[in-house]
């Protein structure tokens, strides 16, 4: 029997391999797909809640399409600067990345 | 809106208008300046004498107003108020203005501020003119503040002298002492009232709804005002210097204008006034030491503005003590009389510095031949200022002593006694000097002033002879004019006409004994007064004596509360923005442009916040219990 807490404990998992993947990795390419596991892990937490909480009602998919859609928008943007830096700076390397400071 | 109000709203509005276009002609045109100037004022006065044939022939109240400012606690309106009081000093101020401006025309000629000194009379004469109309105590203190404000820029004439704009500044600032008392005991009374109008004022205050102690309080600190504006000791240190102005500006301010406010003020605030017994024993014993006070300086002055100065101080205290003591009606003749005998001494005394060009009286003299016009004149003002009979001031004085004797003050009695005689011996003190004997270096080539000078002299002295004929009983006595309450008597009291008159000619004989019989040297008369004239001459030493306050005092407070300013407050404020910026300073260096240091901070943060929360409220994640 899978209960909720299967669901969630996935769901931290994912998230902690996402947050690890933010964390460590210099590829900005390996960055955006880390985010997108980290989105993932909370649309897995919003399904199940929704499911085992609300049974008969979908807010909680309702959102997590919408995360879907946010997160692919997002990446979309994010692909588009970092292609845009690649033309300018010929790295994807978050470490040479650092024009937005002080 | 009757007749009447519409001509009292009118008056002051004329003179108003010809301000605005004197100013507007300032540059190009300065006879237009002083044509426009003089036109207002003399429509005004037309306005005037309307109004008082109209109140002398049925004296009633009119008033009139316009809502203003509706605020939370009170209305505010604006309007007219013409009562007897009201026609008298209109009639007053607009002749004396129009014939000071008249006057002008041949005194300031080839001035540079030809126009600009036309457009400020106007001003003065408006801000006066609506002090007297005013018909509640805001407008009052509007146009109060206005009389201050064209004193300031009049006095300060030619303010490339540095005495000059030192004694503007001086005028004002310590007006300012006496109008701040003045504004608390507006505020008080009109919170206490619950209105600013002067009938309600009135009828509060007759009302008796106050404890006796608030009324005095309100009472001393509207009389604050008076101290400030009709110069009473302690503040009239100004007056004197206030002579640094154009003569004919001294004339305007001693006679009809500014000085004539505070007794108008005490006059039209009577009822609060009389409502305290303790504060009017304050007025008048203040208005007759200044009386006193005044008339001692001016025995022993040398330049003749500051003589008629001092006599100005001391006639004031003379109405104020009229006041004080209860006289109403006396205080209010002594006022109108004096308006037109002080205007003459200065507008005389302007022909002679015009002749002469010396404000010094031992360089003149044996004026009386060259200049027969303004010697009879000034003569008529000095036989009036010291109450010789028929004289106006006679009958004005008579009157006040009168009241002071019927009133019990024996102390005033005597102080307006021993003032009126120093009155007569320093007038004829004058006198002598600089008309009788021989011409001294600066009056060999003295000749008479242009008729448009003259002129005004004649009127003044025509007035100064003949307006005291007003108090006689058999006439409808200014008595059955101006009262408050009942009528005052009306008349004469022979033993008191006999010591005024008395006491007035020995002070003439003593200046002719001294002055031309040369009798008793007045080298000797100096030096036997000793220390005392050294006091008198140097004024008490009260300048010297505010002066030590505030160089002492004051500027040590001021040096403390600097100090608490630069240090403190400027420190905080300081201190706030070095905070700020050292922080910033600091912050600023974790802004590395990493993505990942501020993942990190974010995540970490996030971490810290769950943490703290499952510690303080466990229940929240399930331990200890399940969630609500």
């Amino acid at each position: 029997m899978i209960t909720l807490t299967h669901y969630l404990v996935l769901g931290a998992a994912l998230f902690c391999v996402g947050l690890y993947g933010v964390m460590t990795r210099r590829n900005a390419i390996a960055l955006l797909m880390s985010t997108e596991l980290i989105f993932n892990a909370v649309n897995i937490n919003m399904v199940a809640f929704s499911r085992f909480q609300e049974p008969g009602f979908a807010h909680g998919e309702m959102f997590a399409i919408f995360v879907i859609a946010v997160a692919a928008a997002e990446s979309v943007l994010g692909l588009a600067i970092i292609l845009a830096i690649y033309r300018s700076r010929q790295t994807v390397n978050s470490e040479e990345m650092k024009l937005m400071k002080w | 809106m009757d007749k009447i109000s519409l001509l009292a709203a009118l008056i002051p509005a004329l003179p108003f208008a010809a301000f605005l276009a004197a100013a507007a002609f300032a540059r190009r045109r300065p006879a237009g300046a002083a044509a426009v100037s003089i036109a207002g004022t003399a429509a005004a006065f037309v306005l005037s004498c309307a109004v008082l044939c109209s109140e002398l022939a049925s004296p009633a109240v009119h008033a009139a107003g316009a809502e203003w400012l509706q605020l939370a606690f009170v209305n505010l309106h604006m309007g007219v108020l013409v009562n007897q009081l009201t026609a008298l000093m209109l009639f007053i101020v607009t002749l004396v203005s129009l014939l000071v401006q008249i006057y002008s025309l041949g005194y300031m000629r080839g001035d540079a501020g030809f126009s600009r000194f036309f457009s400020f009379l106007s001003l003065f004469t408006f801000s006066m003119l609506g002090i007297v109309v005013a018909d509640n105590l805001i407008q009052l203190y509007i146009f109060w503040e206005l009389v201050g404000l064209s004193s300031y820029l009049l006095i300060g004439f030619w303010y490339d002298r540095p005495a000059a704009a030192a004694a503007a500044k001086k005028a004002f600032v310590v007006n300012r002492v006496g109008d701040f008392g003045f504004l608390l005991g507006i505020l008080l009374l009109a919170r206490a009232a619950g209105t600013f109008d002067f009938s309600g004022v009135a009828s509060f205050a007759a009302s008796g709804a106050l404890p006796a102690a608030r009324v005095t309080l309100i009472a001393l600190l509207l009389f604050c005002g008076v101290l400030g504006k009709s110069a009473q000791f302690p503040l009239h240190v100004w007056l004197p210097d206030a002579m640094e102005g154009p003569t004919p500006v001294s004339a305007l301010i001693h006679a009809a204008t500014m000085v004539a406010a505070g007794v108008f003020m005490l006059a039209r605030l009577f009822p609060v006034f009389s409502a305290s017994p303790e504060a009017m024993s304050v007025i008048a014993g203040v208005g007759g030491f200044t009386a006193v006070f005044a008339a001692s300086i001016a025995l022993v002055q040398d330049d003749i503005k500051r003589i008629l100065a001092y006599s100005t101080l001391s006639q004031l205290g003379y109405m104020v003590m009229a006041m004080g003591a209860g006289a109403y009606t006396a205080g209010i003749f002594h006022l109108a009389m004096h308006a037109f005998f002080k205007a003459l001494l200065f507008l005389g005394a302007g022909s002679v510095i015009h002749a002469v060009h010396t404000n010094d009286i031992w360089k003149t003299g044996g004026l009386h031949r060259k200049m027969p016009v303004t010697s009879l004149t000034m003569l008529a003002a000095s036989l009036a200022i010291s109450g010789i009979f028929p004289f106006s001031g006679f009958w004005s004085k008579d009157e006040i002593f009168s009241a002071l004797k019927a009133g019990g003050h024996t102390y005033l009695y005597f102080a307006a006694v021993s003032a009126a005689f120093m009155t007569a011996f320093y007038m004829f003190r004058l006198y002598f000097v600089v008309f009788s004997g021989e011409p001294g270096e600066s009056s060999r080539h003295a000749h008479e002033p242009p008729v448009v000078m003259t002129a005004p002299l004649v009127v003044l002295a025509f007035f100064s002879v003949f307006a005291g004929l007003a108090a006689l009983p058999h006439t409808h006595g200014i008595a059955s004019f101006i009262f408050y309450g009942q009528p005052e008597r009306a008349g004469l009291s022979l033993p008191i006409a006999l010591t005024s008159s008395t006491v007035a000619l020995s002070g003439i004989a003593l200046a002719w004994l001294v002055y031309v019989r040369k009798a008793v040297p007045a080298a000797a008369l100096r030096a036997a007064s000793g220390p005392l004239y050294y006091l008198l001459k140097n004024k008490y030493y009260v300048d010297e004596l505010y002066l030590f306050f505030v160089r002492n005092v004051f500027f040590a407070l001021t040096a403390a509360i600097r100090w608490f300013d630069r240090n403190v407050v400027d420190g905080a404020v300081r201190l706030s923005g070095l905070a700020v910026r050292r922080s910033g300073d600091g912050l600023r260096r974790t802004v590395s442009g990493t993505v990942q240091s501020y993942a990190l901070t974010v995540f970490g943060g996030m971490a810290v916040i769950l943490l703290a929360s499952a510690w303080m409220h466990p229940a929240l994640f399930g331990f200890g219990g399940p969630l609500k």
